[in-house]
């Protein structure tokens, strides 16, 4: 076990310090730092003395060891586009992005175990076909497109919802809140449902699937033999033995959900890391781009390697390469 | 009376035999039986062939600036109060006919789709076989890659690889190169399960008798890879392809309506979306939704054909 996790986190690290490469390489030869920090008119001079005292004239190994002593301080520059450190940009933008992806995780565990046991013992039930079938258009059309009939249908037929924006928030101090108001609840609706879609889809038809199998085995004809109530059979029995997978998917889903955040932060403008990550490169803000793929691979980084240790942890049946047996 | 030499036969009799093997097979027999999937293919042949035949079909030309008129302008289609004869499913903002530009724009989405996922397979299937044929090192440095690219959700990295080449190629004007990003972008993202599913089969067919024979007289490895056991595991490739190809339709719509992919000028079906959602709020709901329909039909049409596929084919990727 702990030769496994000192070979995960050696691993770990030659990720990050790819991911810190590729975005010190963007950082420094794409788009000349200096100029971005002195105006037109500035003379050859000053922007020589503005090189020195950046340090753009030491040796590039040099550079990179600076570069990378900065990111591990959370230090990565002013952004060209709105004059602020970029992390400060980040920490104002983060608990946008959270809480849309928690209530969108929320949503999707919450329904989607539930509607799986479902779908799982009612497998011939007309409820169940309808709901396959609706999954399955539902796991086929892009999160864009259902993003954007979602507005059409509550925001501009029927103006039950907003369709932009996080409405009123209240500040906390260091994070802004969405989940204290009303008006915050309800810009929150229609993201939520968008971003969480796929992942609910994924969820049912995983438990429903291994539901199928587990009802198969003998100890749950055991079960019924001794007598058992369906209830204590189908929840205590049957889908506890179903939960190893799928909290495995669930915990890589978090990487999924991040990744979709962006497009849904796109279609309902919510001013989250995804959309500041657009907007970054369509203004070429080098700085938050290089931060947003460093963010991006710690996090993938750490939720994969927090997976595979509770995997291990959940079912220790599983043989690790490496240990001896 | 000519005679022909024998090994002549063979080849002529060949296609008839395929074509008689073809027609007593599960696979057509099941394809006849399962109504969904022919109705799928149906559409998908349908939609494929209108976005190939675009500039026979199209009644406008939406690259043509020429004929634009902005007076033309969110047009209703025609069959609502206030539509022009002229363009069946109306009009975008800058008079373009919906219709035609759906037809150009799939055409597009399909190339660009159809390029990446070629792409992929080339990439893929190359690294594949070198990782499973030579083993070794070579197989750790291309596995390790593999196994960390496929923890990043494949259009966080189409995503991100175009970000970086566009704002890299920002100073130098980019042109055609759009779409030389977009399918390198999407190409990338999509290698690894290639080179996974190509290894596999690799190093199964590595031990081979054939194999070991053709290294016995003397054949280099790479003739050996590329003539000897690719062919033998290009079947579950192929079929990975097909259902990738859905993907791919929707990581260029997706990069596209994000506005990192296309620029809005260029008709695709995500471009399309993009224009159409900045009127929606103001009711001109034929924009986004005709293009939409079109996006939506052709993914699950591919999609139902490859899982049939799948299902038929490749039992084991199921």
């Amino acid at each position: 076990m702990l030769a496994y996790s000192i070979r995960r986190i050696f691993e770990a690290l030659i990720v990050m310090i790819t991911v810190a490469a590729l975005a010190f390489v963007l950082f420094r030869f794409v788009g000349d730092p200096v100029n971005q920090l002195v105006g037109q008119d500035a003379t050859l001079a000053e922007r020589n003395l503005i090189r020195q005292q950046l340090g753009l004239d030491d040796p590039m190994p040099v550079q990179f060891g600076r570069f990378l002593w900065k990111a591990a301080h959370f230090d990565f520059g002013m952004s060209y586009q709105v004059k602020q450190p970029v992390t400060a940009v980040f920490a104002s933008r983060f608990p946008a992005t959270f809480e849309l992806a928690l209530t969108a995780a929320l949503f999707a565990t919450l329904i989607g175990i539930p509607m799986g046991v479902y779908t799982g013992i009612h497998r011939d039930s007309w409820v169940s076909k309808v709901f396959l079938t609706i999954s399955l258009i539902g796991i086929s059309l892009p999160t864009f497109l259902i993003g954007i009939l979602l507005i059409w249908v509550f925001s501009t037929l029927l103006g039950w919802l907003p369709s932009f924006g996080r409405g009123e928030v209240v500040d906390l101090g260091i994070w802004k809140t969405g989940f204290l108001t009303r008006d915050g609840w309800a810009h929150l609706v229609l993201p939520a449902i968008t971003l969480g879609l796929f992942q609910l889809t994924l969820i049912t038809r995983l438990v429903r699937s291994q539901m199928l199998e587990v009802l198969r085995a003998d100890y749950i004809k055991f079960a019924r033999a001794r007598g058992l109530s369906d209830r204590a059979i189908n929840f205590g029995h049957a889908l506890k033995n179903t939960l190893i997978p799928v909290i495995t998917v669930i915990g890589l889903q978090v990487g999924a959900i991040i990744a979709f955040a962006l497009i849904t932060e796109f279609v309902f403008q919510w001013p989250g890391m995804g959309l500041l990550f657009l907007q970054s490169v369509q203004n070429a803000d080098i700085p938050v781009m290089s931060a947003y793929l460093f963010l991006v691979a710690f996090l993938f980084v750490a939720i994969n390697f927090i997976v595979d240790l509770l995997y291990v942890w959940v079912d220790p049946r599983i043989r690790i390469l490496g240990t001896s047996t | 009376m000519t005679i022909v030499a024998p090994d002549k036969v063979a080849k002529i009799a060949r296609p008839a035999g395929r074509l008689r093997r073809f027609i007593d097979s599960d696979m057509l027999h099941s394809f006849v039986r399962s109504p969904l999937v022919m109705f799928a293919a149906l559409i998908a042949v349908i939609l494929v062939g209108a976005a190939f035949l675009a500039p026979v079909l199209a009644p406008h030309d939406p690259y043509d600036l020429k004929s634009l008129n902005l007076m033309d302008g969110e047009n209703p289609p025609r069959w609502i109060k206030g539509g022009d004869p002229r363009f069946w499913l109306g009009t975008d903002d800058q008079g373009r006919d919906i219709y035609s530009t759906i037809l150009y724009g799939m055409r597009s989405s399909l190339l660009i789709a159809m390029a990446a996922v070629g792409f992929a397979l080339l990439l893929g299937v190359s690294l594949g076989l070198v990782a499973g044929y030579r083993g070794g090192r070579i197989d750790t440095l291309i596995m390790r890659i593999a196994d960390i690219q496929l923890t990043f959700p494949s259009i966080l990295t189409a995503l991100l690889v175009d970000g970086i080449a566009r704002t890299a190629l920002k100073g130098s004007q980019l042109g055609n190169s759009h779409y030389v990003i977009l399918v390198v972008a999407i190409g990338l993202s999509f290698w690894v399960q290639y080179a996974r599913t190509v290894r596999g089969v690799t190093l199964v067919e590595r031990n081979k008798d054939y194999v070991q024979a053709a290294r016995l007289i003397g054949l280099s490895s790479r003739k050996i890879m590329f003539n000897h056991v690719l062919p033998n595991v290009l079947s579950p490739v192929l079929v990975l392809a097909t259902i990738n190809l859905a993907l791919a339709i929707i990581t260029e719509a997706t990069l596209s309506f994000l506005g990192v992919g296309l620029p809005s000028s260029e008709p695709s079906l995500g471009t399309m979306i993009q224009i159409g959602n900045r009127f929606l709020l103001s009711g001109s709901w034929w924009m986004v939704a005709f293009p939409g329909v079109t996006l939506a039909a052709l993914v699950l049409a591919v999609n139902l054909v490859g899982d049939w596929l799948r299902d038929k084919l490749d039992p084991r990727l199921r």
